[in-house]
């Protein structure tokens, strides 16, 4: 028996909110660690059609590479407050948790369209051959909404 | 502009900031009409108010914990009771405090003055929703109209403004409220004109009362009507009343009297002031230009008039309207009286009659045919008390809601649910009903053997004492599962419940006799010579509404019992003599085949839930905090009555709606969370007995929390939350 479950028509709805959440935000905050202590990071995100990845770009120089090299469980967290109070009751915050690792091979013309065709004035950044395009393997969404309403939507990959 | 103005100050321009009330009032004021002195506080001020102390961001919180579309009328009344306390509980700012008493202390020094709302828009002739907001009839002394202005302000969002908040566009950012304090006029006779009757627009109709208008207005004094051509305005017809009461100023708030003996007999309105009072009408009619609706009193012979609004014949309610019933629940405290009255002394005595006429009855003797027509006349029976319960015992339930009202303008107190404590100092049958639970299975607790026979299935040889109590216990309430397909096994299950309530320790209901003996000190100090006696009135009717609440869903269960032992006893005739499966048999079908030896009922498939799938998990869902407390255990949800009897001790129970006939398993549980919504539905109040966490208003709770879940239960703020799946 599947506990706290939800409806085939909750998955279809769930991931709307979702999709809909990461199509109006272009940035997210990602956090990672190192030795148990937390870091957390902006970042200019894209997201595929079938939620089950999220891509961000950074230069491999930078300390949250390493930290995601060292050890690839990450979150990011998109959300979409104004800075309101009534953020309280229409902001819907989601946190996308699973595992890091950099793009390589035939998937990252593909991934990097992705990410360019949302984030086009970042070209010169995301295609140097310093810098990283990474994607986050999201094993779980986890949707805050209502202030206190939370839901999770596993993925299978 | 400024947060006051003076009738005469009022232009054109002031129209919005001063609403419908107010503007109406300072045209024919400006107008020669014989108006009351009135200042109009602006809805610049509301907005003041709310801004400076936050409690803009306080009310959004507050309507946005769920849907509008998912709440019940009980919800949104204790939104607006918490808003309002809040209001209560929230000083005045400095400056705004210092702006508004200069003009009032000038104004009203010694004065008795009426606080009305005057929402904007709210009396315009496409929207009229008069009495969805508040007004303070005779409040004394500068700092009590303050007050009383916050509470108009609060009124923008009442329970009946809430229901209607698409008609009355409400919107935290945007609504306001003005309000209009006009001086007394205590006038000996007072009334409604309305310029033009909606059904008849030929005619124009005067209810007139003796003394102030506020007893016509809610209902609680019966007006002399009189109807009248609108041409001539002579009178065509006169319904007298019954003249017996009447509504006077009293040291603080009105007071409802007896009439004196020759009002009684003569008419409030004579000859000579019909015409007056159409007269009136007219002149508002042509200063505004659409009939109007005209409030006004007589004093010494001299006529005032109080408000004027157009008249609206828009009645929006359809039948599926379920909004002006709500409304209709708002009773006065003289109303309440009677109806508990009736309630007490005729209903629930007629009721436990018809239950024990019905008990009485040999199913067994009668035929097939007679017993169908025994079921048949069973549920007609159950029918009509249903109907009753709609039309009387729920309303009486305002009880509850005019004593807390009451109680926290008095206290203010910071938990706005603070007066349940004293209502609930009163035994209910449910709490008795479980203390007779609990004593029978503190008597298995002391008799391991009687446990062990228990357990083994054996009769009275052991403790014959136990099993007549078990018998009497029965007898009085039912064996707890009929109406379910387990009431044939009643005892034995009952047996199995008790053997479960004593394997863990006992539960009392709470009871602080000090914390209660101080709450109803503080309330009663608030309130001195007449206003003593009422306090003492309501708080007796508050507990009596409290307990009738509870209690009437038992002597109803008591009738459906009956109803279900007929059924069943069809059930089980069929079964023995049909061999047909009788387990989803409804009660029509089971009259249809007792009466139709040919007839065979269709089977049904029972309505399976909704396939679930893995990818979706709730963690944590909101509802309503109902009984301040944390409870955490495995999750037991209640989809039929029978599964109350796999309740395990130390479970948190999850259910649609939890019916009194339902809380023997309450004193078990660690927990409660219930779909529906309010703070004085049964499952709430039954918690607050015990002290026990409860969160009521849960979207979908039984369909997202499984039985099984491990859950927590966070009372004080209305969380539930669903750990990793067991």
């Amino acid at each position: 028996m599947v506990h706290g479950g939800g409806t085939l028509k909750d998955t279809e709805a769930l991931k709307k909110v979702i999709k809909d959440l990461l199509a109006s935000q272009n940035l997210a905050v990602i956090a990672t660690q190192k030795e148990g202590q937390p870091f957390a990071n902006l970042v200019a995100f894209a997201a595929t059609d079938d939620l089950k990845h999220l891509v961000f770009a950074t230069t491999r120089a930078t300390r949250k590479y390493a930290r995601l090299m060292a050890d690839s469980r990450m979150c990011m967290m998109i959300d979409n407050r104004q800075n309101q109070a009534s953020d309280f009751h229409n902001a819907t915050a989601i946190a996308a948790i699973g595992r890091a690792e950099e793009v390589r091979g035939t998937e990252k013309a593909d991934l990097m369209k992705l990410y360019l065709s949302k984030h086009s004035h970042l070209k010169a950044f995301a295609t140097a051959p310093t810098c990283a395009l990474m994607k986050l393997r999201v094993d779980r969404y986890d949707i805050v909404r209502r202030f206190q309403n939370v839901m999770e939507l596993w993925m299978t990959q | 502009m400024s947060h006051i103005l003076t009738l005469h100050d009022i232009r054109d321009r002031h129209r919005e900031e001063v609403g419908g009330k107010g503007f109406a009032l300072a045209r024919m004021a400006q107008n020669g009409m014989n108006a009351p002195e009135a200042l109009c506080v602006s809805a610049e001020a509301y907005r003041r108010f709310v801004d400076a102390t936050g409690m803009r961001e306080q009310i959004l919180m507050e309507l946005s914990r769920k849907p509008f579309e998912d709440m019940r009328w009980e919800e949104m009344w204790d939104i607006s009771l918490r808003i309002r306390s809040m209001f209560l509980n929230t000083p005045m700012p400095v400056e705004l405090h210092g702006a508004l008493k200069g003009p009032l202390k000038s104004t009203f020094e010694g004065e008795a003055v009426v606080v009305r709302s005057s929402a904007p828009g709210e009396d315009s002739s496409k929207t009229s929703f008069a009495g969805l907001h508040e007004s303070y009839v005779n409040i004394k002394g500068t700092e009590a109209i303050l007050e009383h202005i916050k509470l108009v302000w609060a009124s923008l969002w009442s329970d009946r403004a809430l229901l209607y908040r698409q008609e009355l566009g409400l919107d935290v950012e945007k609504t306001a409220m003005a309000v209009v304090i006009q001086k007394i006029v205590a006038g000996e006779l007072s009334g409604v004109i309305f310029g033009q009757n909606p059904n008849d627009p030929s005619l124009a109709v005067i209810e007139a009362v003796y003394g102030l208008n506020q007893g016509l207005v809610d209902g609680t004094v019966e007006p002399d009507r009189w109807v009248l051509d609108r041409k001539t305005g002579l009178v065509r017809s006169h319904n007298p009343a019954q003249r017996d009461k009447v509504v006077v100023p009293a040291t603080d708030g009105v007071r409802l009297g007896a009439l004196a003996v020759d009002e009684q007999r003569r008419p409030p309105l004579d000859q000579e002031k019909i015409p007056k009072v159409f007269d009136l009408c007219l002149r508002a009619e042509e200063l505004f230009g659409s009939p109007q609706d005209v409030e006004w009193t007589f004093k010494d012979n001299t006529i005032f008039v109080l408000q004027s609004r157009p008249i609206t014949t828009a009645s929006s309610a359809g039948p599926d309207d379920k909004r002006p019933w709500y409304l209709s629940l708002h009773r006065s405290f003289e109303n309440l009286k009677a109806l508990r009255k009736r309630i007490e002394n005729q209903l629930i005595p007629d009721m436990v009659e018809e239950a024990q006429t019905l008990a009485n009855v040999n199913l067994g003797s009668l035929s097939e045919r007679e017993l169908a027509e025994e079921i048949e006349r069973r549920s007609a029976i159950y029918q009509r008390w249903v109907g009753v319960y709609w039309d009387e015992f729920i309303p009486m339930a305002h009880g509850i809601r005019l004593f807390g009202q009451v109680y926290n303008d008095a206290v203010r107190p910071r938990d706005p649910y603070e007066f349940m404590k004293l209502l609930g100092d009163n035994e209910m049958i449910s709490v008795k009903r479980n203390r007779m639970l609990e004593d029978m299975a503190s008597v298995i607790r002391s008799d391991n053997q009687l446990a062990v026979a228990l357990r083994a299935g054996k009769g009275p040889e052991r403790n014959e004492g136990f099993h007549k109590a078990l018998d009497g216990f029965i007898n009085q309430f039912g064996d707890l599962t009929c109406g379910t397909d387990q009431c044939t096994q009643g005892r034995d299950a009952m047996i199995n419940f008790l053997l479960e309530m004593a394997a863990r320790e006992p539960v009392k209901a709470s009871a602080r006799p000090k914390e209660l003996e101080a709450l109803r000190h503080q309330f009663f100090s608030r309130f001195e010579g007449d206003r003593r006696t009422f306090a003492t009135e309501l708080l007796d009717l508050g507990c009596a509404s409290y307990r009738l609440r509870d209690d009437d869903n038992i002597y109803l269960g008591r009738v459906k019992a009956q109803m279900d032992r007929a059924v069943d006893e069809g059930k089980i005739r069929i079964q023995k003599q049909r061999k047909i499966d009788t387990h989803s048999l409804s009660a029509e079908e089971v009259i249809r085949v007792l009466k139709d030896v040919n007839f065979v009922p269709e089977k049904t498939e029972p309505v399976k839930k909704e396939e679930t799938v893995v990818e979706v998990r709730v963690r944590q869902l909101v509802g309503q905090p109902a009984g301040p407390g944390i409870g955490k255990g495995k999750a037991r949800v209640i989809d039929q009555l029978s599964d109350l009897m796999s309740f395990r001790a130390g479970e948190v129970l999850v259910c649609d709606a939890v019916d009194p006939n339902m809380t023997f398993v309450v004193p078990l549980s660690a927990g409660i969370v219930e779909r529906r919504g309010g703070m004085l539905i049964h499952g709430a109040i039954i918690a607050r007995e015990y002290g026990l966490a409860c969160v009521t208003g849960v979207p979908e709770a039984t369909e997202r929390i499984r039985t099984g879940d491990e859950v927590t239960v966070d009372g004080y703020l209305g969380i539930v939350v669903i750990h990793a799946a067991a």
